[in-house]
C-alpha cells in the first residue's frame, strides 16, 4: 500500500467487502469510545484517509508498551490499523538494524516532513546521555531531531508521558518525559504501564479518521479514555458506597468481592479505561482479579506511598457527596474530581515505603517476630 | 477460586438499565422509525453480568452469520426488533458486542458498493 492509497482502496484491493469495512468501522468506533451512531461518519472519513507515516522511537523502556500492542486481543482490527499506517521505523519490530535502520528513519522523515506521526515509548535521560543511546545517538538528540518534522507526537506509556519507573526516586538517570522536552508540537499522552492496547490504537485510529488529535485532559491524555477514574466506573463501587471493604486479601470481604480501597486500591485517583475496556480479550482488569489498582496511568505512581497503603480512610460522607453531585450536576462532579486531585497531591507529598509488615497487617497468623 | 464463584453474583444494576434503554429504543423505533445501537463494551459490567443480560434477552426467530474479516453473529433476541450483534476476528476472539434496535440490522443488508462489484463481475462472466 502506497502513502497515496486510501484505506478504502487498500481494503478493496485486499478483497474486504463493504460489510467487512462497516464491521471495521463499528469496532473502530468502539475503540475510539465514540457512540455507534458515529459509524457512518467514521466510514466516510476513513474512506478517504491517506496512509500516514509513523516513526516509533523507544528510549528508556522495557518494551512492555509494544508488547501490549502487538499481543493485544484483536489482531484483525489492530492489524488493519497498522495496515492503514506506514510504520517506517520501530527498532524492535523492524528487520533492519544498525545504519540501515537509521537510514529508514531519516528517509521516512525526509519523505513525510511535517506530516508523520512520532510515537515515543520510554523516558529520556538528561543526567548523562550515555545512559541510553541508539546507533550512538543520545535519546535527547534523536527525540529533538525526529520531533522537528512531526505533525503530532503520541507518547505511549507512563515512562514517555510522565517519566515512569525510570523517574522513580532517586531517578538515577535524570529521566524526563517527552513533554518535558518538546514544547512546540501537539503531544498526546497515552499513559499506563503498559497502556491499554485499544487506547493506543484508538488514538491512531482517531488521527487516521479525523486527521487531528483527540480532545485532551489537563495532563495531555485523550478524554475519551481518561475522562473517568477507575473508581467511578468500577463494578465494586456499590460496596464502597455501603462501606463494605476487604481488609485482607483472603478475608470474607475479599471473597465476597467487596471494595479494595482499604487494601491500597488507587482507583479513586486513577484516570483510565480499564474498568470498561478491560484486558486480555475483555476478560477482566486488576480489580476484577482481586487486586487493587496501582494507579499506573498517573504521574509518579511508583512513588505514591506504597501499592498496599490505603489512600486514606474515606474522609467524606461519600454518599452525601454523590447526592450533591446528582443535585448540582457537573459542577459538583468537578468538585469530586478536584477532591480526587487533591487526594493525589496529598498522597504524593506523604510518600511512605511499604514494608513486609504492611503487607501482613491484620493477619493474626503472622507475628511481629516473623515480620522483622 | 472462591473469588470467581462469589463474584458471579455481583451486580452493577446495569443489566436492568440496559433493558430500560432497549424498551425506550423500541418505542422510538415504532414511533419514529429511528434505530439505536448500544455498545455493550462501553458499559461497566460485573463478572457474569454481560452473560446475564444475554440470557434475559433470550433468542428470537432469526439468527445469521456474517463472514467478513472474521465471523459476526447477528441474533434477533426474544424481543422482536432488538438484535444482539457480536463481531469476532479471524481467531474467533470477540472484537465488539452491540445491541441494535432496528427492523433489520444495517450490516445484514447487501451493500451498494458490493452490489456494484457484483454487477461488474457478473457482466464480465457473461461476456467471456
Amino acid at each position: 500500500m502506497s502513502h497515496d492509497e486510501t484505506l478504502k482502496e487498500s481494503l478493496t484491493r485486499n478483497g474486504v467487502s463493504r460489510r467487512g469495512f462497516l464491521k471495521f468501522c463499528a469496532t473502530a468506533a468502539s475503540i475510539m469510545a465514540l457512540p455507534p451512531s458515529m459509524v457512518p461518519a467514521i466510514a466516510a472519513a476513513l474512506e478517504s484517509a491517506r496512509r500516514p507515516s509513523v516513526i516509533w522511537l523507544s528510549f528508556q523502556e522495557c518494551t512492555g508498551c509494544a508488547e501490549s500492542l502487538t499481543r493485544s486481543h484483536s489482531p484483525t482490527v489492530e492489524g488493519l490499523i497498522f495496515d492503514a499506517i506506514s510504520l517506517d521505523y520501530q527498532h524492535t519490530l523492524q528487520a533492519a538494524a544498525g545504519d540501515a535502520a537509521e537510514e529508514a528513519r531519516e528517509e521516512a522523515m525526509k519523505e513525510n516532513w511535517g506530516k508523520y506521526i512520532l510515537v515515543v515509548d520510554g523516558s529520556i535521560p538528561l543526567g548523562n546521555p550515555g545512559y541510553s543511546t541508539i546507533a550512538g545517538i543520545s535519546n535527547l538528540d534523536m527525540l529533538k531531531e525526529t520531533a522537528k518534522g512531526a505533525a503530532a507526537i503520541v507518547a505511549v506509556g507512563t515512562c514517555a508521558t510522565f517519566g515512569g519507573i525510570p523517574k522513580a526516586n532517586p531517578n538515577p538517570t535524570g529521566a524526563v518525559s517527552v513533554s518535558d522536552i518538546i514544547k512546540d508540537k501537539p503531544i498526546v499522552n497515552v499513559s499506563g504501564c503498559p497502556p491499554i492496547p485499544v487506547v493506543i490504537t484508538g488514538v491512531l485510529a482517531h488521527f487516521l479518521t479525523f486527521g487531528t488529535i483527540p480532545e485532551l485532559d489537563e495532563l495531555g491524555r485523550p478524554k475519551v479514555f481518561y475522562g473517568n477514574n477507575i473508581h467511578d466506573r468500577c463494578y465494586r463501587r456499590p460496596f464502597y458506597e455501603r462501606g463494605e471493604f476487604a481488609e485482607t486479601f483472603d478475608d470474607e470481604g475479599a471473597k465476597k468481592g467487596w471494595c479494595l480501597f482499604k487494601l491500597g486500591c488507587k482507583g479513586p485517583i486513577t484516570y483510565n479505561a480499564c474498568a470498561t475496556a478491560k484486558w486480555n480479550e475483555g476478560t477482566s482488569f486488576p480489580i476484577e482479579s482481586g487486586h487493587g489498582c496501582l494507579g499506573c496511568s498517573e504521574p509518579n505512581f511508583w512513588d505514591m506511598g506504597g501499592f498496599y497503603k490505603a489512600l486514606s480512610q474515606p474522609a467524606v460522607d461519600v454518599s452525601q457527596t454523590a447526592a450533591y453531585a446528582l443535585g448540582a450536576g457537573a459542577v459538583a462532579g468537578l468538585g469530586i474530581a478536584a477532591l480526587n486531585r487533591k487526594k493525589k497531591a496529598d498522597v504524593a507529598t506523604d510518600h511512605q515505603t511499604v514494608t513486609i509488615h504492611d503487607l501482613r497487617r491484620n493477619d493474626p497468623s503472622k507475628t511481629e517476630a516473623e515480620d522483622s | 477460586m472462591s473469588n470467581v464463584n462469589t463474584c458471579a453474583s455481583l451486580d452493577t444494576g446495569n443489566d436492568i438499565l440496559i433493558l430500560h434503554e432497549i424498551r425506550h429504543a423500541l418505542r422510538k423505533l415504532l414511533d419514529d422509525g429511528e434505530s439505536t445501537i448500544i455498545d455493550l463494551r462501553a458499559i461497566p459490567m460485573a463478572p457474569g453480568e454481560e452473560a446475564r443480560i444475554e440470557a434475559m434477552l433470550g433468542q428470537g426467530e432469526l439468527s445469521a452469520t456474517l463472514n467478513a474479516l472474521g465471523k459476526s453473529t447477528i441474533n434477533e433476541t426474544a424481543f422482536s426488533g432488538a438484535w444482539l450483534i457480536t463481531h469476532y476476528n479471524t481467531e474467533d476472539e470477540i472484537l465488539g458486542k452491540f445491541i441494535e434496535i432496528s427492523k433489520l440490522p444495517s450490516i445484514l443488508a447487501s451493500q451498494h458498493e458490493d452490489i456494484e462489484v457484483a454487477l461488474e463481475q457478473l457482466t464480465h462472466q457473461l461476456l467471456v
